[in-house]
């Protein structure tokens, strides 16, 4: 394995995505993703990344591109953020549908208005139930890593779904970190040559995107249903082969010394590591509080989130998005949604926590998790709370 | 040539890569434009076609009028969906991964989504360069959806969302002169057609389809549902727009205009509008108005011709 390097995140992105040997990327600039197109855009001015790069007009055109050039069975990555995001709303919807492997990494990004270029949630709960397979990274090594990942689940055959890369705006997307680079040999053995089984080519014609009456239109919907639901099976296997062959371990469900907890703390993205210092620190002082972590946000990891809370009493749920005049943070939302057929359930208390790229320092995550246990004990007239917001 | 008219269809292939048995309504110009442009295109294509009547009469799935390779996603997109097809067959060709094979990737849509929602796409394809064909079949409103009007609407034509009133003449707007737009990406080929002119139309598709580099043709395509017509007059009234000078038929080669049909007189506006109840409202000042109007503006494309 190679030596560990000093680099931004967004840069080591470009590189695994170099060292994916992709074929097409088609991106927009949006911040706080420019850094990963600027890097690839390099790459490829300088001869080092032998990809076709189109410098598309928008977003939505983006992820048009993208479609075309993985039904055409090219290896395709695009990389956008917040309004982005949106902008691709649509597209996105088709790329899954239309079983189309696409990788996209998404620096998250808060949504106007007002303006905000700073880190959450918002731009992927919008985009949740776009049928993409989505997973969230906390450091830039597991960045890395789910390049590599992404393709490998995207492409197979079994699966064909396009896959999200979560990586928060800023917060982990900016900032340089020691970062392990995998030899190029076994990334091209754990990575083979794209083969999307029916590419758009004169010598076999297929046709793709009809439209669907309503005599076949639920049965298709079915179809993607019960593809992206199998998925997961192909996720734990790359994992474990990953892990195998790189040594870097990845589940749906993490957990930080949360065994036997009586309470958890429950993040998904790079406020996990904050998180975990803040769990360090009252563990320290004798606290009986763990940390569980979110890696697969789609398809939902139900018995790995139900196994992962099962012993205990209270679980505090930070959210880094809002769902307006609804119950609370959406990642509470579904967390609740798992567990409330369960016999035995832990009691579930919801914050909204560090939207619009405002930090969560470990000393407030001592004090979500304090203020989590005594609404949990005491009840709470709101169905959440904004943590640290002045009303 | 003597005989021309006989000789000429014999040339044309027999193949159909547009499959009959499609659900277009009787009398479509567009179907008719569809069918002549595949088969000038040939097996070697693969088609990025946008959301709209050509899309919804051909893929009810599980079924397909296609021959040939063709994809359709959504609405505004067609040109950005074949950049990326465009791309993806180069590189794969370049890093061999497929064969060295000439495919040419085309992009099709109706003139809302070409004028109006796809516009900013297509500029963007256009403006990138890359090797492919935009067609846009133009039957002058939303059809597919009930004959509202779009940017390619001409003036005084009542459709659902442009009707004629008591205090309204229609369309109140003139038409978005695509071609000219197309033109000023300064691409090497731009050209309009129509399928009451079928040799020169497919000669226009293959002189596209032959050009490296974007291409945009823009094809009139008679609608007698939207534009409330008996349906057997399709391919008069594409010639009575063409001869009236409504719709001149031309070529901006490299920027040099060549005008493929003239005449002597161009016939008053009034044979092609009187013939559609989309125009039957129409005060006779109204009329002298577009009549002025298509008069200079044809004057004006003849000039740009002769400059070349």
């Amino acid at each position: 394995m190679a030596d560990r390097v000093g680099i931004e995140v967004s840069v080591a992105l470009g590189d695994a995505v170099k060292q994916a040997n992709v074929d097409v990327v088609a991106a927009y600039p949006i911040t706080p993703q420019t850094h990963i197109v600027e890097h690839l855009a390099e790459l490829v001015a300088n001869g080092e990344l032998d990809a076709a790069y189109i410098p598309v007009e928008s977003e939505h055109s983006a992820m048009s591109a993208c479609l075309g050039s993985a039904a055409a069975g090219a290896r395709t990555f695009t990389a956008t953020a917040g309004q982005g995001l949106e902008l691709m709303h649509e597209v996105l919807y088709v790329a899954s549908s239309m079983r189309l492997p696409v990788v996209m990494a998404v620096a998250n990004r808060a949504l106007s208005s007002p303006l905000s270029v700073w880190g959450d949630h918002s731009d992927v709960m919008a985009v949740r139930d776009t049928g993409w397979i989505q997973i969230f990274t906390e450091n830039g090594q597991e960045v890395v890593d789910h390049v590599f990942c992404a393709f490998r689940i995207a492409e197979d055959n079994k699966v064909l779904l396009p896959v999200m890369i979560h990586l928060d705006g800023f917060h982990l997307s900016h900032v340089i970190e020691p970062i392990t680079f995998p030899e190029q040999s076994k990334v091209d053995k754990f990575l083979p040559i794209n083969k999307y089984p029916l590419p758009l080519h004169p010598d076999k014609p297929v046709t793709m995107g009809d439209f669907a009456p309503p005599i076949i239109y639920p049965e298709a919907k079915w179809a993607q249903e019960v593809n992206l639901r199998a998925s997961k099976e192909t996720v734990l296997k790359c994992w474990q082969e990953f892990g195998k062959i790189f040594g870097h371990k990845y589940q749906p469900v993490e957990s930080y010394k949360a065994e036997k907890a009586k309470t958890l703390l429950l993040t998904m993205g790079s406020f996990s590591e904050t998180a975990m210092t803040a769990i360090d620190k009252m563990r320290g002082a004798g606290r009986d509080v763990g940390l569980v972590r979110l890696r697969l946000w789609r398809p939902f990891p139900f018995e790995e989130l139900r196994q992962a809370v099962a012993g205990a009493e209270t679980l505090i749920v930070v959210d880094r998005a809002l769902s307006f005049g609804g119950p609370g943070g959406p990642v509470c939302s579904e967390v609740k949604a798992a567990l409330y057929g369960e016999a035995k359930k832990p009691k579930i208390v919801s914050f909204v926590s560090g939207i619009g790229g405002r930090d969560i320092s470990p000393d407030d995550f001592e004090t979500i998790i304090n203020k989590g246990i005594t609404i949990s004990e005491k009840g709470s007239p709101n169905e959440f709370e904004i943590f640290g917001v002045r009303e | 040539m003597q005989n021309y008219g006989v000789y000429v269809p014999r040339l044309v292939t027999k193949k159909e890569p547009f499959a009959p048995g499609h659900r277009a309504c009787i009398g479509c110009g567009e179907v008719l434009a569809v069918r002549l442009a595949c088969k000038a295109l040939g097996q070697n294509v693969i088609i990025a076609n946008a959301t709209g009547c050509m899309e919804i009469v051909s893929s009810p799935l599980p079924t397909t009028s296609w021959k040939v390779p063709w994809i359709h996603t959504l609405f505004e997109n067609s040109a950005a969906v074949a950049s990326g097809i465009e791309s993806g067959l180069k590189i794969m060709m370049k890093k061999g991964r497929i064969a060295q094979q000439d495919i040419k990737v085309i992009a099709m849509a109706g003139d809302g989504g070409t004028s109006d929602i796809g516009l900013q796409a297509l500029s963007g394809a256009l403006e990138r360069g890359h090797n492919f064909v935009y067609i846009c079949f133009d039957n002058e409103a939303y059809m597919n959806t009930g004959i509202q009007r779009s940017s390619s609407t001409p003036y005084g034509a009542a459709t659902t969302t442009s009707p004629a009133g008591k205090v309204s003449i229609g369309q109140v707007s003139w038409k978005k002169n695509m071609p000219a737009i197309a033109a000023a990406h300064n691409i090497p080929y731009v050209a309009t057609a129509c399928p009451s002119y079928p040799f020169d139309l497919m000669e226009k598709v293959e002189k596209a389809a032959a050009t490296p580099g974007p291409a945009y043709v823009h094809i009139l395509s008679v609608c007698p549902t939207g534009w409330r017509c008996p349906t057997d007059l399709s391919v008069k009234l594409g010639r009575l727009a063409v001869e009236t000078g409504i719709f001149p038929l031309y070529e901006v080669e490299d920027g040099k205009y060549t005008l493929n049909f003239d005449f002597p007189k161009l016939k008053p506006v009034t044979a092609y509008m009187k013939l559609q109840g989309r125009f039957r409202h129409l005060s006779e000042d109204i009329i002298e108005k577009i009549q002025q109007r298509v008069t200079a503006d044809y004057a004006e494309l003849k000039e740009k011709a002769v400059e070349g």
